[in-house]
């Protein structure tokens, strides 16, 4: 057996809480990751849930990163090991020098543990059993106990841990006290019991700043509210309802009328997607902001109307909470998997604009930025999250709003246009940007009127079958999309430190591991100019950087390399260019990863090719 | 005939109602259905409604599915916005343009596929939720477009034009409308305009949702012997148990009944419905009753129709949701966004 020395590392580690589904411990769990950010040091924490709401083995992964390296680590340096159920794959999970904290109540063979860690045990259930005797109160007190006993063994102040509860528990001061007491409990048995501190150590920095810790789906809804949306329709579907759900206690804390108490909004659990799609499209089309959250299944019960929405040209919001595959299961685990089902939604020739965001605060602008933009083009609007963004709080720049912010509400005719006898045809591109004008029900009484059709109307919205009047619509519909390209957010390019010939695309959740990825590559001697794509038209740069460098490799959370197929597909790129670099198997992508995939593949570069070696 | 431009001329005497529209003034497109369809006398009815009734045309909003008589809302109201949207799904998208302006009246045209097949679900939720509509099935049994498959309404052992038996049971759409709770619910038949027309007016006028089932026969593909849904099986089968006036505004009530048989209901809005009873034993207000009375109907192969049921005192989904007065369509950036105070305190909370 090699000597292993334990971890020794201060305000850079992780820490994994493996418990039962269902325990309490997501509230514990949190109040840890808080209590850390609390210190002025970063923390990114993510939920690995089943899809189960008791029971089934959760994790909780909280990365402590001074250096602010807020995508998944990959590796675990200590094992919080609370449930037997994965006990053998959670210490087989453990670094070598890492550290496992358990609860020793009963005593565990030797052969359960390993020699190259550092084994922990603190007697969780008999602390709790001795002190509560309500069997839920004991279930949860054990989370806070646990939390204390951390509390002491990685150095942490528990002034600041008092302080959060403090915050969390306001008014109730019966459930303060007793939650402090807890922490106590935990904290004391492991300062009188234990050598503390551990390696590992959390120390006070200054490093979070002004930022703000918010999960991206309520971020999203944020959005929705401060974009002026009206009218939600939804189904509930993980990872996704948290957006209606944050929509509606926004809703219930800002949108009510002062002196009525009334609504200034209105939201509808419909019967199913297709329900949800079809009320935000009969809301747009009667001059309300509307939108709906769903994730990969309900984009494809939705994709009928998602072509209605493109051919008659009506606005809609729909954020897509990504995940993997269909039923149940794995859909608890992010992925960036639905690119193409958007991009291309539907029947007939259709094609749809696409926000990327990276993180909770893009969520927010994004989301705002979308009813403007369905407006404006009057078409589907993708927002396209991931469970990894939307589901997990994530440290990110406080959202910020500008009063002067005025919401364009597109090409409308009025009354009094219509009046002064401008010339009305819905499908008429005046503009020669490919956007005509609309008009809402009831603006007019004899003037504006048209009736709503898919396809078969002229640019009068006269009824034809006539293949030329279709033809003339679809290249009006494409210079509308090019119009697009210029209104979505622009890609935001790096340039590497030295001059290169590689460059590195990627979007969305990927963000973080990615630029932590690039420091890796950079210490291996690879220098890589970046591109993040925010949107769909991909704006002209895209390709303008693609033919800059000889490859460029191109980072996504799916199998298919569906981002890579777009950019291919839609800038005309030789495939070859076009490096993919994919993680697909539901967890978050790492640094680790794509700096050992670009990595490999650069160090493969090095070698002469054939061609030149024999000429 | 169809090809043909409407023009747009008319007789100066015709006749102009309250708001000085005249009927020319409610019809839309020529009908592109095949000449003798029942829709288009339903169309003719809507029409005969919306003038009676002195509606702004340009306030309506027309919403329709797929079908035959998704095409419908081109033919009248040629002033109003329509939308002809995807098969089965008009309740939702109705649903949502009600959600964005409560002002105004919504026609809901579908058929019998679009209703008690594809859109079953849509159907029934809309009716659930209370959205203050007027929703017309235009039901013929089959379906006419693709020509002439069975739809969902169509009775067990009827025939088709082919000679092929029914042998699925059918769905009553009024029957499954009175159990989800719609506060109006009626049938008729699109031969029977003296009938129709007030039933319309009255959905109209009603606030909630309102249902008409109107069998309307298709002479393409279902007015044949064997049918069930032909213009001679309605005439012979229907069982009519009320005929409706409805009153609004200063009309006074007429004088014309009989002491005794006549009801008269005061809906919501003011206006009032004279339902002359035709049959003794229904009780318009009984949704209980009125399922058993339709049931035993059916049992006896007859086609009920008539006011089923109404509840004057009905809510809408803008009541459930507490929605404010003012249209949400028309709210803007003031009364919409809590602006960057509030959004700083919110980050405040999240560190």
């Amino acid at each position: 057996m090699s000597v292993q020395s334990p971890i020794s590392s201060v305000n850079d580690f992780v820490v994994r809480f493996a418990n039962v589904n269902g325990s309490g411990s997501a509230s514990a769990n949190e109040l840890f990751a808080r209590a850390i950010l609390r210190h002025g040091v970063p923390v990114s924490p993510r939920n690995i849930f089943p899809s189960n709401i008791q029971g089934l083995p959760t994790w909780y992964e909280v990365r402590v990163t001074e250096d602010g390296h807020l995508g998944a680590r990959g590796g675990v340096d200590m094992m919080v090991a609370m449930n037997p159920q994965t006990w053998d794959k959670d210490v087989a999970g453990i670094e070598p020098g890492g550290y496992l904290f358990y609860d020793s109540t009963k005593p565990m063979p030797s052969s359960k543990f390993r020699a190259d860690i550092t084994v922990i045990g603190v007697p969780l259930t008999a602390i709790t059993n001795s002190t509560y005797n309500d069997p839920r109160q004991r279930q949860l007190f054990k989370n806070i106990i646990y939390l204390g006993a951390l509390c002491a063994l990685l150095d942490m102040d528990p002034k600041l841990v008092e302080q959060l509860i403090g915050e969390q528990y306001k008014g109730k001061e019966k459930l303060l006290s007793s939650n402090v007491h807890a922490l106590h409990l935990g904290r004391d048995w492991a300062l009188q019991n234990l050598k503390c501190p551990i390696g590992l150590r959390v120390k006070k920095a200054d490093k979070v700043g002004d930022r703000i810790f918010i999960e991206g789906n309520s971020a999203a809804a944020l959005g929705a509210v401060y974009g002026g949306a009206t009218v939600c329709a939804w189904y509930p579907i993980t990872p996704s309802s948290s957006v209606a759900e944050a929509f509606t206690s926004h809703c219930k804390k800002y949108r009510h009328d002062p002196e009525t108490g009334k609504a200034k909004y209105a939201i509808v659990q419909g019967e199913d997607e297709l329900a949800s799609i079809g009320i935000v499209i009969g809301a747009s089309w009667n001059g309300a902001r509307a939108f709906t959250a769903t994730s990969g299944p309900g984009i494809s019960l939705m994709t009928e109307f998602i072509g209605l929405s493109y051919f008659a040209e009506i606005p809609a919001v729909i954020m897509n909470i990504q995940r993997a595959g269909p039923s149940t299961g794995m859909p608890t685990r992010t992925q960036q998997c639905d690119v193409i089902a958007c991009a291309y939604a539907s029947h007939g020739d259709t094609k749809h604009v696409l926000l990327f965001p990276e993180d909770p605060a893009e969520a927010f602008e994004f989301a705002a930025h979308a009813f403007d933009l369905a407006e404006r083009l009057q078409t589907t609007i993708f927002l396209m999250l991931d469970l990894d963004i939307g589901m997990n709080h994530r440290l990110c720049r406080p959202l910020k709003w500008d009063d002067a912010r005025q919401y364009d509400r597109g090409k409308v005719m009025t009354a009094e246009m219509l009046e002064e006898g401008r010339d009305f045809g819905r499908y008429l591109d005046v503009d020669g940007d490919g956007i005509p004008y609309r008009t809402y029900p009831g603006t007019h009484p004899t003037k504006g009127s048209y009736f709503t059709r898919g396809t078969s109307r002229d640019r009068y919205a006269r009824y034809s079958e006539e293949g030329a009047v279709y033809a003339d619509n679809m290249q009006r519909l494409v210079r509308k999309f090019e119009t697009a390209q210029d209104l979505v957010p622009r890609p935001l390019q790096a340039n590497a430190a030295k001059p290169t010939k590689y460059g590195v695309i990627y979007f969305g959740s990927t963000s973080p591991a990615m630029d932590e990825a690039i420091g890796l590559l950079e210490a291996r001697g690879h220098q890589l100019d970046r591109m993040r794509i925010r949107a769909f038209p991909f704006h002209s740069s895209v390709a303008s950087f693609i033919a800059d460098h000889d490859f460029v490799y191109v980072v996504e959370q799916n199998r298919d390399a569906q981002l890579r197929q777009l950019i291919v597909n839609e800038n005309g790129i030789d495939p070859v260019r076009l490096v993919p670099i994919l993680h697909y198997d539901g967890t978050p992508i790492t640094a680790r990863f794509i700096a050992n995939s670009i990595g490999d593949h650069q160090d493969h570069l090095k070698v002469t090719p054939l061609r030149k070696a024999v000429s | 005939m169809t090809y043909i431009a409407k023009p747009k001329f008319h007789h100066p005497g015709l006749k102009k109602n309250e708001l000085g529209y005249t009927h020319r003034d409610y019809e839309g497109k020529i009908s592109t259905l095949c000449a003798g369809c029942g829709h288009d006398s339903i169309t003719a009815s809507i029409i005969e409604a919306c003038y009676e009734l002195s509606i702004e045309p340009h306030r309506v909003a027309k919403i329709s599915g797929i079908g035959c008589s998704s095409k419908t809302p081109d033919y009248f109201l040629g002033n109003s916005h329509g939308f002809n949207s995807v098969h089965g799904r008009m309740p939702s998208v109705l649903t949502g343009a009600n959600l964005a302006n409560r002002d105004l009246i919504y026609l809901g045209v579908s058929g019998d596929g679009d209703s008690a097949s594809i859109g079953f679900g849509q159907f029934a939720h809309s009716i659930r939720r209370g959205v203050n509509m007027t929703y017309i099935v235009e039901n013929n049994g089959v379906y006419g477009l693709t020509k002439g498959q069975f739809s969902a309404t169509a009775d067990r052992g009827s025939k088709s034009k082919k000679g092929v038996t029914n042998t699925d049971n059918a769905i009553d759409l009024v029957a499954i409308a009175l159990q989800l709770g719609a506060t109006f619910v009626a049938r008729s038949f699109s031969g029977d305009k003296t009938q129709l027309v007030p039933l319309i007016a009255a959905a109209i006028r009603h606030k909630g949702a309102s249902f008409i089932d109107v069998i309307s026969p298709c002479i393409a593909f279902n007015n044949h012997a064997g049918s069930t849904k032909s213009f001679d099986y309605v005439r012979e089968h229907n069982d009519a148990v009320n005929r409706l006036d409805v009153l609004v505004g200063r009309d006074p009530i007429s004088v014309d009944y009989a002491p005794g048989t006549v009801q008269v209901v005061e809906q919501h809005d003011g206006s009032r419905l004279a339902l002359r009873k035709l049959d003794a034993d229904y009780d318009p207000h009984d949704r209980l009753g009125a399922q058993t009375f339709l049931q035993k109907h059916a049992a006896k192969g007859q086609i009920v129709t008539g006011l089923l049921y109404v509840d004057p005192d009905a809510e809408d989904m803008h009541s459930h949701l507490e929605t404010v007065e003012t249209p949400l369509n028309t709210l803007d950036e003031e009364d919409l966004c809590p602006g960057s105070a509030v959004l700083d305190k919110i980050n405040s909370s999240l560190r």
